[in-house]
């Protein structure tokens, strides 16, 4: 798979990260580089090879159904930019 | 089916295919990942944790009482519990929705295919099919209308527990998508999985919605192949029973319309709004769709033990299917009073109580016409009728044993409802108790036909002109004749 300018564009506009024109070709560059280094895995038979979740033989966590957080609105907005009367206020996204 | 519920064009018929995937909250006391309250009406962003707000560093911990839910859910619907599955990321922009993602189960979801059997409302059955039951996160809250110029967002509900709920494109009109989110509801809150609540949107349908020509449905079936289905939108969060049928009015005309004039129904989703009773379109072209699913490498794949499957299965409830079947086996009820009585398990329970020992049909059409009815028009559930179960059997009682008549019984049942107390005290009190005498009403019948000749003679050629008779000494007797009484009186001293 090649990745070529309009994939950079789209996948830097998703992702929202603003990239500068002359950042674009650079971009494609590195990019592929890394696909085709990443490629050579699929050299690799896994036939009937169950991914691989993790490297230790953990299972997932379960918690119990009980409130052990929340309650404080201050400190889940400290970092917002802009807040008031408890909300996160954000440019408006109304079409 | 013979008769498919079809549109009119301007160049033919058309018929509608409709899907759901419904979002059913799960009643958890804390949300899917985090240790936050899931509630309602708790201030703006005080029930938020740290993982809610997507804080960098901060790791999900899946709640066992949600996935016990999902598998109760999967049982309920007759479903394939799958003791692998995996949740993923769901990616997309939006403000209430913190991590840029959402944590949802794509290729690998907890409960695969069952099914669900929809009761209409002529008493008979249709199944729909359900594909899957998956878990996820839903999104916060965004108000738009507190600042001209910004948007608001409350976490609060981010977070919270969700089960999507999808089903095969197997209902064909509005009523009967209407129907199966009935039957969906009623499944849900007898296994206590979900509250149901759609006013606050804690049970909400997105409805597919797609046209085509009479017979190409068939050959979907046959198939298996959408080719011969038209292309679908997607209606986004209805939430009630009305606005779906509506919703699904409007946008099959819309489509219907884009066709007969030659285009094409474009893919999308689209929003209902109930006051100009409309679709429209809900994002724009460039923010198409592009979720880029992967699996969550935060969260390691989700195994059950058989044995806890095997658990959750013994505790669960009467299903409405199976209580349906004994409300008709046990009191020779019809298929549509018991599917009423089933689509909420309190007035199922309610009707059980006031059945005891009593002529059970006469109980249903009271508690189904009269109590219902009634609590339908102040808005009331009937966990809040000021009516006992009790005071109805009570009330059939008295109509039973000959005390009352059917006529004299609505007369008590509006002092019941005024909080007079039990019905054999209102009988007593108000003088209600029937005549059964039958000299007083045989006095009662001779006065009126010396007085009215005419009429006597006449009712010899048209028996039916008896019910003038009836009402007559009804009115005499200040209703309190016993019906059948009076009607065999007539029938001697009329020579009938």
């Amino acid at each position: 798979m090649a990745i070529d300018a309009a994939t950079v564009r789209k996948v830097a506009r998703l992702a929202r990260i603003a990239e500068p024109e002359e950042r674009i070709e650079p971009l494609v560059q590195e990019l592929n580089g890394i696909l085709q280094w990443i490629e050579q895995l699929a050299e690799v038979d896994t036939d009937g090879v169950e991914p691989l979740t993790s490297v230790v033989h953990a299972t997932l966590t379960l918690r119990d159904d009980v409130v052990t957080d929340g309650g404080d609105a201050a400190r889940v907005l400290s970092n917002a930019p802009k807040s008031t009367d408890g909300f996160y206020v954000v440019p408006k996204v109304v079409e | 089916m013979t008769n498919a519920f079809t549109l009119k064009g301007r160049t033919g018929d058309w018929e509608i295919v409709l899907g759901l995937e419904v979002h059913a909250q799960v009643a958890s006391n804390s949300k899917l990942f985090s240790g936050a309250a899931v509630g309602f009406g708790a201030g703006p962003n005080e029930q938020v944790s740290l993982v809610d707000a997507a804080m960098p560093g901060m790791l999900p911990v899946l709640n066992k009482y949600c996935v016990e839910q999902a598998v109760r859910t999967g049982l309920g619907l007759k479903a394939q519990i799958n003791l692998k599955s995996r949740f993923d990321r769901k990616n997309y922009f939006y403000p209430d929705l913190p991590q840029g993602y959402q944590i949802s189960q794509f290729e690998f979801p907890i409960v695969g295919e069952g099914e669900v059997i929809v009761d209409r409302i002529d008493g008979t059955s249709f199944t729909v099919r359900i594909e899957r039951l998956h878990l996820e996160q839903d999104a916060g809250k965004s108000i738009h209308d507190l600042d001209p110029k910004a948007t608001y967002v409350d976490l609060n509900r981010s977070g919270t527990a969700l089960m999507e709920i999808v089903s095969k494109p197997d209902m064909r009109s509005p009523e009967d998508a209407a129907a199966y989110v009935k039957k969906l509801r009623a499944i849900l809150i007898t296994l206590g999985t979900c509250d149901g609540d759609m006013e606050k949107g804690n049970l909400r349908a997105d409805v597919n919605v797609s046209v085509c020509r009479p017979g190409d449905y068939e050959k979907f079936r046959e198939t298996g192949s959408f080719s011969h289905l038209g292309t679908r939108c997607e209606i986004k969060n209805v939430n009630s029973y009305r606005f779906i049928q509506q919703a699904i009015n409007v946008e099959a005309r819309r489509q219907i319309e884009i066709l007969e004039d030659g285009g094409k129904v474009d893919q999308e989703t689209r929003l209902y709004d109930p006051t100009k009773n409309e679709t429209r379109s809900m994002r724009s072209k460039e923010e198409a769709h592009d979720y880029r699913y992967f699996p969550d490498p935060d969260l390691l794949p989700l195994v059950l033990d058989p044995a806890w499957v095997k658990e959750i299965e013994a505790g669960l409830p009467e299903l409405p299917d199976a209580k349906k079947a004994r409300l008709m086996a046990d009191y020779g009820l019809s298929a549509y009073d018991a599917s009423v009585l089933i689509s909420d398990g309190e007035v199922a329970a309610f009707f059980e109580e006031a059945a005891k020992g009593r002529d059970a049909k006469l109980v249903a059409n009271w508690t189904l016409n009269d109590l219902l009815g009634r609590l339908g028009k102040d808005g009331l559930e009937i966990t809040a009728s000021p009516i006992s179960a009790a005071d109805i059997g009570a009330l059939v009682g008295l109509i039973e044993d000959g005390t009352i008549s059917g006529k004299i019984a609505r007369t008590v049942f509006e002092h019941m409802w005024d909080g007079e107390g039990a019905p054999a005290a209102i009988v007593e009190k108000h003088g209600l108790v029937q005549i059964t005498d039958t000299g007083a009403i045989e006095t009662a019948v001779d006065a009126l036909i010396a007085a009215n000749p005419d009429k006597a003679a006449a009712v010899k050629e048209k028996p039916q002109a008896i019910g003038w008779f009836v009402g007559q000494v009804m009115k005499e007797t200040g209703g309190k004749a016993n019906p059948a009484a009076v009607n065999e009186i007539l029938k001697a001293k009329l020579g009938l």
